[in-house]
C-alpha cells in the first residue's frame, strides 16, 4: 500500500476559524444532496443503514463528520466533542480519497491498517459498497455546482493538485 | 485462451471486470439465494440485465450464482432467482443445491447450468452423478485438490471443469461447514453470509485491535498492524497447557492467507481445467480491475507457453499474504 504523505500536521492542530465548521458542514451537505438526488441507487444500496449515523474520522484533517444519510446531513463537528453515532471509519485524508475514488480497494486499505472501523461493521459495510458502486468523482461532483468558468479552473486546479499532492481528488478513468 | 470467471457485487464492479479483461463475470442477486449475501452488495433483477447487456456488448458473458440451500418450504425464491436469472439473459446459472438443479433442468431446459464449488463435488463419479441426471455443463472444483487430482478427474469426465485461483480462502470442503453457524446462527450455506458483518466488531483494546465475532475474540493484533477479519477458521487461538507442552497461540485451522495459483496456470491448463475463477463478489472495483487485469496478462502468457508473472497482488490478499493452496500440497 502506498498512499502519499499525510496531510501536514499543523493543518489538524491549528484553531478553527469562527464558523469554519458549520460552512463546512453546509458545503458537504449540499453536496450529499446532490449526489443522492443523481444517484438513488446509493441510498437503495445503504437499505436500512440509511438510518445509520456514520462518524467519519479524517484523523489528518482538522474536523470530524458526522454523516446521516437518511437526513441528508453531514454534520462537521470539532474534534474535542465526538457525536453519538453508530459506526465510524478513521483513517487519512488519502485512505479516504483513494476508497472513494477507486484508485485502491476498501478491504486492501482496511486489511492494511490504514483505515480502521468500529461500531456497526454491517453499516460500514453496506456504505463502502453503495460508494464503490456510485462511481463518485468528487472534482466533478464540485465542478458541477460551479458556474463557467470557475468549473473549468476547478478542475484543471485538482488535476494539478492531484499531480504533485498524489491523492486521488477525481475518479480513475475505466480502461480503454 | 483459458476461461477467465471474474467476480461482481455491483454494477460498477460488473463494469469494473469487463472493461479489465474478464470473458466470464459471476453475479448474484441481492437476498439469500447466493453465498455472498452482505449489505449493500449484489443486483437487483434491472441491475443485472443492465450488466448483461454491456457484458455481451462487450464480447463478456455474465453467470448467476444461486448456490445456497433452499429452506424448506421458502423454495419459491430460489425458484424466482433461477427464473429471473434466465430471463435476464445470463449465460448460465450456478447450483449447488439436487434440489434446485432438477428444478432448474425441468423448468428451464435451455438454460445452462454449472455446478457450485458448494456442491463439494471433488470426484468423478460424483461429477458424472450431476451432468449424467441434470445436463450440468460444468463443475467448479473444491479448493481441496492437488493438480494431480484434478487431471485425474479431467479424464473421467466429459463435461468442463472450472478452478479457483485467487482470493479468499475457504478451508473446508465446501457447502459443509457449520463453524459461522456455530458462532452467530448464520451460515454461507443456507444464508449466504460466512461469520456475517451483523456480528463482527473491532475494538481498539490496550493498544491493540480486537476484532470479534459473535462476541467471541478471533484476532489481536498490534495497532497498526495487518487486521484480518475474523473468520473462524483463520482464527489465532490460544491452547491451554498440556502435561506434555506448554501452550500455544497460533491459527489452528488455517492462516489468514489468500489463494494465489497464477504460477500453476499452465499446469492446470495441461491438466484439462476450462475456466480460471477469481474469489472476491465482496470486494471493490479497484480490486476487481487490478486482478482481472493481472490475471488476463497472465492467461495469455500461458496461451503463449511465456512465464507466469508473480506477486504482482500480494497487497490485495488477506492477511496480504498468499499460498498456492491444496494445488501443489504445501497448504496444511
Amino acid at each position: 500500500m502506498t498512499l502519499p504523505r499525510p496531510l501536514p500536521r499543523l493543518f489538524s492542530r491549528l484553531p478553527l476559524p469562527p464558523l469554519a465548521a458549520p460552512a463546512l458542514g453546509l458545503a458537504l451537505t449540499r453536496l450529499l444532496r446532490r449526489i443522492a438526488t443523481r444517484q438513488p441507487a446509493i441510498l437503495s444500496r445503504l437499505g436500512p443503514y440509511q438510518a445509520a449515523r456514520f462518524l467519519i474520522d479524517v484523523q489528518d484533517g482538522p474536523v470530524l463528520l458526522l454523516m446521516e444519510p437518511e437526513a441528508r446531513r453531514i454534520t462537521a463537528l470539532p474534534r474535542r466533542a465526538p457525536p453519538p453515532h453508530d459506526a465510524a471509519i478513521r483513517g487519512r485524508m488519502a485512505a479516504f480519497l483513494a476508497m472513494l475514488h477507486g484508485t485502491e480497494d476498501g478491504d486492501a486499505l482496511f486489511f492494511s491498517g490504514e483505515l480502521e472501523i468500529s461500531g456497526d461493521t454491517s453499516a460500514v459495510l453496506a456504505l463502502r459498497n453503495a460508494l464503490d458502486d456510485a462511481e463518485l468523482d468528487l472534482t466533478g461532483e464540485l465542478a458541477a455546482l460551479a458556474r463557467p468558468p470557475f468549473d473549468r479552473w476547478l478542475r484543471r486546479a485538482s488535476h494539478l493538485a492531484a499531480q504533485r499532492s498524489g491523492y486521488a481528488l477525481s475518479r480513475e478513468e475505466p480502461l480503454a | 485462451m483459458m476461461e477467465l470467471v471474474c467476480p461482481a457485487g455491483t454494477p460498477a464492479a460488473l463494469r469494473a471486470a469487463v472493461d479489465a479483461g474478464a470473458h466470464t463475470v459471476y453475479c448474484g442477486f441481492a437476498d439469500e439465494t447466493n453465498a455472498r449475501n452482505f449489505p449493500g452488495l449484489n443486483f437487483s433483477r434491472e441491475e443485472l440485465a443492465e450488466g448483461v447487456a454491456y457484458a455481451r456488448a462487450r464480447g463478456a458473458r455474465v453467470l448467476v450464482a444461486i448456490n445456497t440451500f433452499p429452506r424448506a418450504g421458502g423454495q419459491a425464491l430460489w425458484h424466482r432467482a433461477v427464473a429471473d436469472a434466465h430471463q435476464a439473459g445470463a449465460h448460465a446459472v450456478i447450483l449447488a443445491d439436487p434440489g434446485l438443479i432438477a428444478h432448474a433442468a425441468e423448468a428451464h431446459p435451455d438454460l445452462r447450468l454449472h455446478l457450485s464449488v458448494q456442491a463439494a463435488a471433488a470426484n468423478p463419479d460424483a461429477i458424472n452423478l450431476y451432468a449424467e441426471a441434470f445436463g450440468i455443463r460444468r463443475v467448479v472444483l473444491p479448493r481441496v485438490l492437488t493438480v494431480e487430482e484434478i487431471t485425474a478427474i479431467n479424464r473421467e469426465i466429459d463435461i468442463e471443469t472450472e478452478v479457483f485461483v485467487f482470493g479468499g480462502l475457504c478451508v473446508m470442503a465446501e457447502g459443509r461447514c457449520s463453524l459461522s453457524s456455530w458462532a452467530t446462527g448464520l451460515s454461507p450455506n443456507m444464508n449466504g453470509v460466512c461469520s456475517p458483518a451483523s456480528h463482527v466488531a473491532y475494538e481498539e483494546v490496550a493498544g491493540n485491535n480486537e476484532a470479534r465475532l459473535g462476541g467471541y475474540l478471533i484476532h489481536r493484533t498490534p495497532k497498526g498492524a495487518p487486521v484480518p477479519y475474523p473468520t473462524l477458521c483463520k482464527g489465532c487461538f490460544t491452547a491451554p497447557a498440556t502435561r506434555t507442552g506448554p501452550a500455544q497461540t497460533g491459527h489452528i485451522f488455517e492462516d489468514p492467507v489468500s489463494l494465489d495459483a497464477t504460477e500453476l496456470i499452465p499446469k492446470l491448463q495441461k491438466a484439462g481445467v476450462t475456466a480460471l475463477k477469481i474469489e472476491g463478489r465482496q470486494r471493490s472495483r479497484a480490486y476487481v480491475a487490478q486482478v482481472v487485469r493481472a490475471f488476463r496478462a497472465a492467461v495469455e502468457a500461458a496461451e503463449q507457453g511465456a512465464p507466469m508473472p508473480a506477486g504482482l497482488l500480494a497487497k490485495l490478499t488477506e492477511g496480504q499474504a498468499a499460498t498456492t493452496g491444496a494445488y501443489a500440497k504445501t497448504w496444511r
